[in-house]
């Protein structure tokens, strides 16, 4: 099992942030770090829609919606949002839990648009880590190997 | 083989996850509505399938293919397309419900192995053995209505293989037969290929607990700390005579971990693991947790005791508050 707590000082530092600001980041970060391997993807379906990630234990939202080059911050009601806290979405991001398994002991919520949601979980689960962790800066993929290995 | 392991895989990564982790088996379906997983995004297109099974075939396993819902009269062509494809690619077997297909199937493609799909809802061997007749199907999924001592009954009096489900969410049991999401939606799970389609499915968080509807209806209200469910129809608790709770059926896994030394006594071919919707996350785990007790009670049936691990492995992964041995344990039959 994971052990990740995130730690205090640096939850509270973040909570502090306004949206704008993390869903900016995120933003920017997605799009250096993983749209290289996610572009391969049909996000067809996906494009122009609004998407927020609820981290309920650290406080913010990550408000985005995805264009044909990648993510792009935005304000406002998304049609999706998904809430969790920060160790659960790695333990999705790593490939260690099952949405559904989540979903069902209730630590996954996921509200707006169940088909989109549906869709994004498919796309997702589609995709071969290893083109994800091969478009990685090094140490960075070294660390989400360790993830999802153990 | 006896026992054999059929794992289910949504999309390539969990096929290769099924394959690396032991299934001697898996079950996949092509992108549309010609069989009973169609979510958007989930399944394989032709590419997709010819990878998926060029992968099964190097390390000497099979890949089945579902095209388990019944074609309707304006769309056949799909169905039929569905079954060309199929042989085309070099599938190991088609598990098929409608027995028009199997007539197309036989006839255009007298190689292809026929599965009688779990939709099929043959319960007897009377049934069993006339698709076999008919069609020379190889092998007959069970509904999962039957006791373990009547399952046995069907294979004695059969040379069709035996297949049985071993593991996962569980359904009302009239396979192959249920119209329930209709009512709600105007399409029904055995032709549109959902029980409930996603774009009817609606989940709200309300201070008095989170809700599923279907279009609009609504199916469920799970207090804080309750299991949630898949939001279809058959699995919501509805108010009947003054009273709310799971009037047709509480959603709850199957998990026959208990009963494998009996399954391997009867000669049951195989054992299938529900869940092509799911993650890959979730093939893993159950696919490690089903080779491991497979290969111990192959090895010795009589001490063979399903570990507290396995158990807690499955428990973690289920549906519901619980799991059953479902309808293969009656211990007043």
């Amino acid at each position: 099992m994971l052990n990740f707590v995130f730690p205090a000082p640096l939850a509270k530092l973040v909570t502090q942030l306004p949206v704008a600001p993390p869903s900016r980041v995120f933003s920017m970060l997605a799009n250096r770090l993983l749209w290289p391997a996610l572009k391969t993807l049909d996000w067809q379906p996906l494009v122009g829609r609004r998407y927020a990630i609820r981290v309920k234990d650290l406080g913010f939202s990550l408000r985005f919606t995805v264009t044909q080059h990648g993510f792009a911050p935005i304000r406002g009601a998304p049609d999706l949002t998904i809430s969790a806290t920060a160790r659960d979405f790695l333990l999705l991001l790593s490939r260690r839990e099952d949405p559904d398994t989540l979903f069902f002991s209730r630590r996954l919520v996921s509200e707006g648009d169940t088909e989109l949601g549906l869709t994004i979980k498919n796309l997702l689960d589609a995709l071969d880590p290893e083109s994800v962790l091969h478009h990685l800066p090094k140490p960075l993929a070294d660390a989400a190997q360790r993830l999802m290995g153990a | 083989m006896p026992l054999d392991l059929i794992c289910p895989a949504g999309s390539l990564v969990s096929l290769k996850a099924a394959i690396d982790y032991g299934a001697d088996a898996v079950y996949m379906g092509f992108r549309d509505n010609t069989n009973a997983r169609a979510f958007p995004g989930l399944n394989f297109d032709e590419a997709q399938a010819a990878e998926g099974l060029r992968y099964a075939h190097d390390r000497g396993r099979r890949v089945l293919l579902a095209l388990n819902t019944y074609p309707q009269p304006d769309s056949w062509s799909r169905w039929t397309g569905a079954v060309d494809r199929a042989a085309k690619l070099g599938m190991d077997a088609v598990i098929l419900a409608d027995a028009g297909l199997m007539r197309y199937a036989v006839k255009q493609h007298p190689q292809l192995r026929l599965h009688l799909s779990v939709q099929g809802s043959a319960t007897s061997y009377e049934a069993v053995n006339l698709y076999r007749e008919h069609f020379g199907i190889q092998r007959a999924v069970l509904p999962r209505v039957l006791s373990l001592p009547q399952v046995e009954n069907v294979v004695r009096h059969t040379d069709v293989e035996i297949e049985l489900f071993g593991f996962g969410g569980l359904c009302v049991m009239v396979e192959g037969r249920c119209l329930l999401s209709s009512y709600c939606t105007g399409e029904s799970p055995n032709s549109a290929g959902v029980c409930s389609p996603p774009k009817a499915v609606q989940w709200t968080d309300t201070p008095a607990g989170l809700e599923s509807r279907l279009n609009g209806v609504l199916l469920d209200r799970y207090g804080k700390n309750e299991k949630a469910g898949y939001p279809t129809l058959c699995k919501g608790r509805f108010e009947v005579g003054g009273e709310t709770y799971y009037a047709i059926e509480e959603p709850t896994s199957l998990n026959t971990l208990d009963l494998l030394p009996e399954m391997l006594k009867i000669g049951i071919a195989a054992i299938k693991i529900e869940g092509r919707q799911r993650s890959p996350a979730y093939v893993t785990q159950v696919t490690k947790v089903w080779r491991a007790a497979i290969d111990a009670v192959k090895k010795n049936a009589d001490s063979f005791k399903p570990t507290p691990a396995w158990q807690a492995e499955l428990n973690k992964l289920s549906e519901g508050q619980s799991h059953t041995l479902g309808a293969y344990h009656r211990p007043w039959k």
